[in-house]
C-alpha cells in the first residue's frame, strides 16, 4: 500500500474543518470564532437530535424483534419514518399542568433537563480535529453537567403535587446520587494514569499498539476492563435505562417523576434520557475504548469520527440489548449492590490501577507478572464480595415458572 | 467584562435574597441552587475553570440533593413545605449577627493588599493545582480529609442504629 493511506490527516479527515473554514473563513476574527460556535452548536444539536430520533426507532425495533414482533412498521418504509410521526404527535398534544401544580418548577424541570443533558455533549472528542470545547478540566465539567440532571428529577417530582411523582423522584434521587460514587470512582482510573482531566489528552494517552496489535486501549488492561464495567452499570443507572429504570416503574409509580407530564414536555424528558445516554457512552468511548483511535493500525484510513461513531453505536446498541434482556431490580437490591458492591470494587480499583502506574517500568520479563498480579486485584475481590453478598441466601424457589 | 461581573452578583445576591424572604422552602433550596451556580460562574468569569466545575459538581450536584432529601424527610406533608415567618426578636438578632459578620469581612477584604491585576485572565492548568495540593499544601488537605472522614463515620454510626434486614440480594 502507498504511503498516503496511513497518513494521519487526510483529506477525508480534514473534511469537516475544511467545510467549516469554507463557511467562515472571510469573517473577520471575533465574528469568526462566535460563527464556529455556533456551528459546532448547531450540528451537535442537529447530528443528536436525528440520532435520538432514530435511535428511538431503532430501541423500538430491535425490542420487537427479540420479542418476536415486527415493531413499528406503518409510517413509511418499514416505519423509518415513524420518529417524525411521533415527533408530530408530541408537539400538537394538549399540555396538561395540574391546578394545584408550581407553575414556573413544571416548566422549568424539562427545559433544565435537556439543556444539562446537552450541555455534557459539548466536551466529547468526537474526532482527531472534532472538539466542540478543549477544557483543560474537561472531565470535571462532563460530570458537572450531568450532575445537575439529578436537580431536574427533583424539581418535576415536586411540581406535579403528586405523591407517586414525588415518591418517584425520591427513589430517583437515591438512585443517581448512589451510582454516582461509583461511576466518578471508575474514571478517577482514567485521569490517574493519563496524567490529565482533558478528554483529547485522555485520548492521545491511549494510541499507539502494544505488541504491534493491541491497542493502548485502556479497557485492554485489568484495571480499565474492571473500571469499564463499573462505568457502564453506573451510567446504566445514571440515565434511568433498565434495569435500573426504577423511577418509571410503571407497575409501581405510574410514570414516576413524569406522571403528571404530557405532550411535548414529556418528549423532552425522554429525549434528555437519550442524550444522557449518548453522552455517557460517548465518555465511555472516550474514556476506555480509545476514543476515536483506530483498533488496527491498517485501518487508520477510515477518518476518526467514523471510528467514534461505530463505538458510539456499539455501545448504545449494548444498552437497548440489555433492556430487551434484563427484568429490573428491586430498590432494596439496586442500593445494595450500588453500596456493597459496585463502590467497595471501584475503590480497590484505585488500588490496581495505582499498583500498575508503578510497576510500569517493570522488564519485560516480569510483564506476564504484573499482569497477573493485576488481574488477581481485580478478580479476587470481584468474587469474594460477590459471595459475600449472596452467602446465605437459599437457592431461588420457582414457585409458577419452570426452572 | 464588568457588565458580567455585575449581572453575575445580581443573580448571587438576588437569589441569596430571595431564598432567604419566600417562606417555601423546597423553593427557597432550589434558589440557593441557583446562587451556588451562580457562584460557579463568577469562578468561570475569574478564569478558575478547575474550581468553577468543582463548585457546580459539589453544591449543584451533591451539597442541594442532600439538603432536598433532609427537607423532604422531615416533612410530613406538602403543607409543611411552607414556613411561618419568624419573630420579630429573632430576626433583629438575626440581622445584627449577619451584620457582625458582614462587617468583619468587608473589614479584612478591605485592609489586605491585594496585588494589582496582571494583564489577561491567569489561569492555572489541573497539572498545577494538583502539584500545589500534594506538594506544598498537602498537610491542609490531609486535614480536610480527616475532617471530612470522620464526619462520614459519625453519619453513619448515627444512621446504623436500626436493625439489620437480612432479605434480598442483588
Amino acid at each position: 500500500m502507498s504511503a498516503g493511506v496511513f497518513e494521519m490527516d487526510s483529506w477525508l479527515e480534514r473534511l469537516p474543518i475544511t467545510a467549516r473554514d469554507l463557511l467562515t473563513g472571510y469573517l473577520p476574527d471575533p465574528w469568526r470564532w462566535i460563527a464556529q460556535s455556533v456551528i459546532a452548536i448547531v450540528v451537535i444539536l442537529g447530528v443528536f437530535g436525528t440520532l435520538f430520533a432514530f435511535l428511538t426507532l431503532a430501541e423500538r425495533k430491535i425490542l420487537g424483534r427479540i420479542q418476536n414482533r415486527p415493531g413499528p412498521n406503518r409510517v413509511g418504509w418499514a416505519g423509518i419514518l415513524q420518529p417524525f410521526a411521533d415527533a408530530i404527535k408530541m408537539l400538537t398534544k394538549e399540555d396538561i399542568v395540574p391546578r394545584t401544580a408550581d407553575p414556573v418548577l413544571h416548566y422549568l424541570a424539562p427545559v433544565a433537563l435537556v439543556s444539562f443533558s446537552l450541555l455534557s455533549l459539548a466536551v466529547i472528542p468526537y474526532g482527531r480535529h472534532l472538539v466542540p470545547l478543549d477544557l483543560d478540566s474537561g472531565v470535571l465539567y462532563f460530570f458537572a453537567a450531568s450532575a445537575s440532571s439529578e436537580l431536574s428529577v427533583f424539581m418535576a417530582g415536586w411540581a406535579g403535587r403528586n405523591k407517586y411523582a414525588l415518591l418517584a423522584a425520591m427513589r430517583a434521587l437515591a438512585q443517581l446520587i448512589s451510582y454516582e460514587l461509583p461511576l466518578l470512582l471508575s474514571v478517577v482510573p482514567v485521569v490517574m494514569i493519563a496524567g490529565t482531566l482533558s478528554p483529547s489528552g485522555i485520548v492521545a494517552a491511549q494510541s499507539g499498539w502494544r505488541i504491534g496489535i493491541i491497542p493502548h486501549w485502556n479497557i485492554v488492561t485489568p484495571w480499565g476492563f474492571a473500571g469499564f464495567a463499573i462505568f457502564m452499570v453506573a451510567a446504566l443507572a445514571e440515565a434511568n435505562r433498565s434495569p435500573f429504570d426504577l423511577p418509571e416503574a410503571e407497575s409501581e409509580l405510574i410514570a414516576g417523576h413524569l406522571t403528571e407530564y404530557s405532550g411535548f414536555k414529556y418528549a423532552l424528558f425522554f429525549m434528555a434520557e437519550y442524550f444522557a445516554m449518548i453522552a455517557l457512552s460517548g465518555m465511555a468511548v472516550t474514556l476506555f475504548l480509545g476514543g476515536w483511535q483506530a483498533p488496527f493500525e491498517v485501518l487508520q484510513f477510515i477518518p476518526s469520527y467514523a471510528w467514534f461513531a461505530i463505538k458510539l453505536l456499539a455501545l448504545l446498541l449494548g444498552f437497548i440489548w440489555i433492556r430487551a434482556t434484563l427484568p429490573r431490580l428491586r430498590i432494596d437490591q439496586l442500593m445494595r449492590l450500588a453500596w456493597k458492591f459496585m463502590v467497595p470494587l471501584a475503590l480497590i480499583n484505585l488500588v490496581t490501577v495505582a499498583f500498575w502506574h508503578l510497576s510500569a517500568g517493570w522488564a519485560t520479563g516480569a510483564q506476564p507478572l504484573r499482569w497477573a498480579l493485576a488481574l488477581a486485584l481485580v478478580a479476587v475481590p470481584f468474587v469474594l464480595i460477590g459471595r459475600r453478598l449472596t452467602s446465605g441466601l437459599a437457592p431461588r424457589i420457582y414457585r409458577y415458572a419452570a426452572p | 467584562m464588568n457588565l458580567t461581573l455585575l449581572l453575575l452578583g445580581l443573580v448571587i445576591l438576588a437569589s441569596s435574597a430571595m431564598a432567604l424572604s419566600l417562606r417555601n422552602i423546597v423553593r427557597s433550596v432550589l434558589l440557593l441552587v441557583l446562587s451556588w451556580f451562580g457562584i460557579a460562574a463568577f469562578y468561570l468569569w475569574a478564569g478558575a475553570e478547575f474550581a468553577a466545575f468543582a463548585q457546580a459538581l459539589v453544591y449543584g450536584g451533591a451539597v442541594s440533593m442532600v439538603v432536598l432529601f433532609a427537607v423532604l424527610l422531615t416533612g410530613r406533608s406538602h403543607s409543611d413545605a411552607e414556613v411561618p415567618p419568624p419573630p420579630k426578636g429573632r430576626l433583629v438578632w438575626a440581622l445584627v449577627a449577619g451584620g457582625a459578620a458582614a462587617g468583619i469581612i468587608a473589614a479584612t477584604a478591605i485592609r489586605t493588599p491585594f496585588a494589582a491585576a496582571t494583564n489577561g485572565v491567569p489561569s492555572l492548568p489541573v497539572r498545577d493545582l494538583g502539584l500545589l495540593l500534594m506538594g506544598p499544601q498537602l498537610a491542609a488537605l490531609l486535614v480536610t480529609g480527616a475532617l471530612l472522614t470522620a464526619a462520614l463515620l459519625g453519619a453513619v454510626v448515627i444512621a446504623a442504629g436500626t436493625k439489620d434486614d437480612k432479605e434480598g440480594a442483588p
